[in-house]
Parts: structure tokens; sequence; C-alpha cells
């Protein structure tokens, strides 16, 4: 039981980093309509901010955590400005495309800037708590808490605020939503500003966990795009829910099946349920 | 037959050598080993050569019928390893493993199609992305069967190739590029075969729109698994090639960073032509090779590059010469019109 608990406990934290990194997918996607390939290159980028800002600058975590994901925002918003908002009424398979070459020039640029070793984060709260027998280290309550947190204020921000509801109408109907007055060119730059931030605070949070290496945007590229097909793309709940299966079904199968083939899970669950249903479990639209 | 594809379908192909300049091409490129270059320059055009057919059969998918397929190179990894497998564990002859591969490629591609085409568009790409990792991961943990990490060593030349090389008197070397050139010619053949047959207009006709492409009377879904198909059984072919001309089989042959590097060489020659296939990988591989210090960091240079050429040549070089030639060919009207008119 206290095995289980664990595995569970582990997937909730996992689950917590990948619903930050698709949050921001699947929100460029609903409003620009672009799968942004670029968006692991991101990750990537806003761990090795983090990791300059901690051991160049030698500050904490927390500025840490803050300056990556206002570093990321800003080039976020820049690529948007340069690249994708330019392309809006092309094929779409070319803003796709320019994606990749964005996230080739981001690994590339890395790899030379801090070179192809893996780099360490250390933890900002060491040290485990037991509860009833399960052990738990404090980074990972820190990331399930502060994903959470995050959570919440996107959905206060998207639901509650005026800027986040242009958001929302830009992802429902995008002419309709110029019709009504929305700044549909300011929505798109921040839009991309927020997923850039998402995905280096997602960064930051589970860099101490993991090693902080150049490609280790590539894998979560592959996982963030399963997910929002899986929860429907464009979709902020969809985005969630399949985070959350595919950490489940990632660390439940790596235990209970093969460790060697956990990434494989995943993708073996999402060619299951696109064979299923194409359109993913969620369809768009909230 | 070659020039014949491009000139039936009005407006399609204007970017073409004509039956005769594939000749000239190809003629040229066969006396290339008979003046004895050095064995770097004949792994060059080897490289090329399969760069290209791989090119090729991602362009029947991405160039004429719209669709971006990412899981190429892990067909291209299956068709490599189904060779090295079966020529290694199995014993057959590279002769027999080659079309089993092309054939199990095809198969499987129908497969793949007849889940990933209930996608469309974004989804399809990001879908078939996820098999090819798939297909890489697979590749990369089935240790029994394809030496995983370690990888597949010393897969053959094929059988004859030496003895036949040596009677003619050349090296090794040379018998691997005339194995390659004739697999390009028979690539090219077929996809233009393709190209120029109902079938291929068809092709062209779902890239435009699939709801009029349905309305004009074309089962959407099949011609895309017949694309899907042919498609894959190329990318097997090339990588029956490789296998043999390496030797040496990687799981990181299947990966989606080769995907990539075959989006940027198709890229660059031209989507959608008959010529940019081949233009593009001769173009940039070479490129590559020369900028060797840069190896690790090329893509600092063809990140941008794939951006730019994107956002504004999307048609490659091939479409730049195409609208260069149109606008001549305006020009030339025009100014007649003008001295009639004089």
């Amino acid at each position: 039981m206290s095995t289980f608990l664990q595995q569970l406990f582990n997937a909730l934290a996992l689950g917590g980093v990948y619903a930050l990194v698709a949050l921001g997918l699947t929100l460029v996607y609903g409003v620009m309509r672009v799968p942004n390939f670029a968006h692991g290159g991101l990750y990537m980028l806003g761990a090795y901010l983090s990791y300059a800002v901690l051991t160049g600058l030698g500050w904490g975590y927390v500025p840490a955590l803050i300056i990556s994901a206002i570093g990321v925002a800003l080039l976020a918003a820049f690529m948007e400005r340069v690249i994708f908002y330019p392309m809006r009424n092309a094929p779409h398979v070319h803003p796709m495309i320019a994606a990749i070459g964005v996230l080739f020039f981001l690994e590339a640029a890395v790899q030379l800037v801090w070179g192809p070793d893996f780099k360490q984060i250390t933890e900002p709260v060491p040290g485990i708590v037991n509860v009833g027998g399960v052990i738990i280290t404090w980074q990972r309550l820190l990331v399930i808490g502060a994903s959470v947190v995050v959570m919440l204020g996107l959905n206060y921000f998207l639901k509650r605020t005026m800027t986040g509801a242009t958001i929302e109408a830009m992802s429902q109907n995008r002419e309709g939503a110029r019709l009504v007055g929305v700044n549909t060119n300011r929505v798109g730059m921040m839009t991309f500003a927020i997923s850039g931030a998402l995905a280096a605070a997602a960064a930051t949070l589970i860099a101490p966990i993991i090693s902080v290496s150049p490609s280790m945007g590539e894998v979560m590229n592959l996982k963030v795009f399963a997910i929002i097909i899986l929860g429907g793309m464009g979709s902020v709940p969809g985005a969630i829910v399949g985070a959350f299966l595919l950490a489940l079904a990632e660390v439940f199968g790596g235990y209970y099946i093969s460790l060697d083939f956990s990434d494989v899970i995943g993708f073996a669950m999402l060619v299951l349920v696109l064979a299923l249903k194409p359109q993913g479990l969620f369809k768009r639209g909230t | 037959m070659l020039g014949n594809a491009g000139t039936k379908s009005a407006g399609a192909g204007r970017f073409k050598l004509g039956t005769w300049g594939w000749v000239a091409v190809f003629v040229l490129a066969a006396l290339v080993p008979l003046f004895g270059p050095s064995g770097y320059l004949l792994d060059i055009g080897v490289n090329i050569m399969i760069y290209a057919m791989l090119a090729y059969g991602m362009n029947v998918l991405l160039g004429y019928t719209g669709q971006l397929p990412l899981a190429h190179a892990g067909f291209f990894g299956i068709g490599a390893y189904t060779v090295g497998i079966l020529t290694l564990k199995a014993g057959w002859s590279f002769w027999l493993a080659w079309p089993a591969a092309v054939a199990l490629c095809a198969v499987l591609g129908l497969l793949l199609g007849l889940v990933a085409f209930r996608t469309k568009g974004d989804a399809f790409s990001i879908f078939t992305l996820g098999v090819g990792v798939i297909i890489m991961l697979v590749i990369n943990k089935w240790d029994a069967l394809t030496g995983g990490n370690e990888g597949l060593n010393g897969i053959n030349p094929p059988a004859g190739l030496e003895v036949l090389s040596k009677g003619v008197g050349l090296k090794l070397s040379a018998g691997f590029y005339y194995l390659a050139l004739i697999a390009l010619i028979l690539t090219v053949l077929a996809v233009a075969r393709a190209r120029g047959s109902v079938f291929g207009r068809s092709l062209i006709a779902i890239r435009g729109g699939e709801d009029l492409a349905r309305s004009a009377g074309i089962d959407v879904f099949t011609h895309k698994l017949r694309a899907m198909m042919l498609s894959t059984a190329i990318a097997g072919f090339a990588g029956g090639v490789y296998a043999v001309y390496v030797g040496f089989l990687g799981s990181a042959s299947a990966g989606p960073a080769m995907t990539f590097t075959v989006l940027l060489y198709l890229l660059a020659g031209g989507l959608g032509t008959l010529a940019g296939p081949l233009i593009g990988p001769a173009l940039l591989y070479t490129l590559t090779q020369s900028l060797k210090g840069l190896q690790d960091y090329q893509y600092i240079v063809f990140g941008p590059l794939l951006v730019l050429l994107i956002m504004f040549a999307p048609q490659g070089l091939a479409g730049l010469w195409m609208k260069a030639q149109a606008r001549r060919e305006l020009a030339a009207v025009t100014g007649k019109k003008g001295a009639e008119r004089a």
C-alpha cells in the first residue's frame, strides 16, 4: 500500500509539471492555431536560465524562477511577433515547420553556450518528510504545491479578468473576438508570453529532480503534444486531465510493467485513444 | 516519361528538366566513379542519394498530398533494420531481404494510415511524430532483436556486389555508388509515374482542399492511404541501401532528428517538385560536410535557415527558379505584345 501511495505521489508531482507545460501549448494552439514545436525548447531554455541565475549570479531559487519565467516569456513574445504573426495566413504546415526550426536553433544555441553536459540544480529545500511510511521529498511537495497555485492563478486569470477573457474569446472564435473589439494582435503575443513563462516555471520546478541537458526539451515536447492531443487540442481542462493521466500511466506502467518502456507506454496510450476517439477525450471549447 | 509527367498537368511542374535533362543528370552521375574519385567523394555521393530517396518519399505526402508525416525516419529505420536482421540473423540474401523490407514498410504504412488519417492537419503530424518516437524507442529497447543501444554490427555488403565491382575493375565503394544510383533512379521513376497519373493529380486535388476533392468524386481516405504506403515503401527502400552501405545500425537513424533533417533538405530543394528532393540534399548535405568543424552547431545556421525558407521561399530553390522563369516568360509575352502594338 505504501509503495502504491509513494508511486501515486510521484505521479502527482510529474503530472503537475506536465500540466504547466501542456497548458501553455494548448493556450497557444487555441488562440493562434499554431502547434508550437518550439515549446520544448522554451522549457529547456527556462531550466538553463534558472541554472545561470543560480550559479552565475548566485541568487536564490525564487528570483531564479521569476527571472527565467520573464526571460522566456519575452523571447516567446518576440518569436510570435517575428515568426508566427507574419505567417498567420500561411498553410497550416508552414508555422509548424518554422517552429521546428526554432527548436533546432534553441537546442544548438544552448549547447554552444553551456555545453552538452548535464547540469545539476540543487534543491532549494533539501530533505524528506515521512508521512505514515510514505517518503516524500520536499522538492516534490514544492512541485505539487506550486503547480496547483499556478493552475489556480491561470484559471482565475482566464475566467475572472478582462484580459484573460479576451484569450478565451479569441480561442473560441477569432473573427467574433475581433468584431467585438478584442485586439487580436496583442492577445496572440500575450498568449505566447504566458506559455513561455509557464514552461520556464515548470522547468525550474522539476530541474532539481531531473538533470538539465540541451535535449531535455525534446522528450518533454513529445509528451506535452501527446497530452494536448489526448485532451483535445486547445482545451484547458483537457490539458490538465491529459497531463495527470499520462503521468499516472508512465509512473505505474514503469513500476508494474517495465521501466524501460515507461516512455513508450504514454505514446501507446495516445495511439489507443486516438484510434478510438480521433477528436481526443475532450472536445475543444470551454 | 519524366518530362511528360510534368507537362500533362498544367502549371504544376514548371521546373522541368525534361526527360533528356534527367537522362543527362543520371548519365553524368554514372560517369563519376570512372574518373577514380576519392572514397570521400563517393561517400558524399551515396549519402546524398540516400537522403534524396528519403526526401522523395516525404514529398509524396507533404509536397503532393499536403500532409506532414513525422514518422518518416521510423520507416527508414524499419527498412534498414529489416535488412540488417534478415541478413545477419536469418541468413537471407540482401536481394531477398531488401524487397521484404520494402513490403513490410508498405504494410506498416497502411496500418499507420488507417489510424493516423482519422486525425487531420496538425493532429496528424503530431500523431505520426508520436509513432516515430515509439518506433525509435522500440528499436532502442528491444535488445534481443535489434541489439538495442549497441546497435547491429557487421552487416555484409550485398552478395555479388564486390565480385561484380572487381570484375569491371572498380572498388567496392564504386559498387555501392551504383547500387544507390540505380535505387535513386527507380525511386524517381516511380514518383514521376505516380505524379503524372490520375492518382497523382487526385493527390494534388486533396492538397488543394479535401472537401472539394471529395465533391469531385475522389475517395480522399483511400488516396491518402496509398500515398502513405508509397511514401513509407520508399523510406524502407532507402533504409535497405543504408543498412548494407554503412554496415552498422543504431536507433538514432530512425529518430525524429533524422525526419527533421530530411524535412529541411526537402524544403530547401522544393516541395511538390520532382527535382527539389534531389537538389536539396545535394546542396545542403555537401554544405554540412564542408562545415565539418561546425558539425555539432550546424543547427545554429540550419534552424534559422529553415525558418527563413518556410517564411519567404516555401517552394524552395526549385520554386524560386520556377518563379523567375514564369516572370521571364511573362516579360517575353508582354514584350512581344508591346512590340506588336508599336
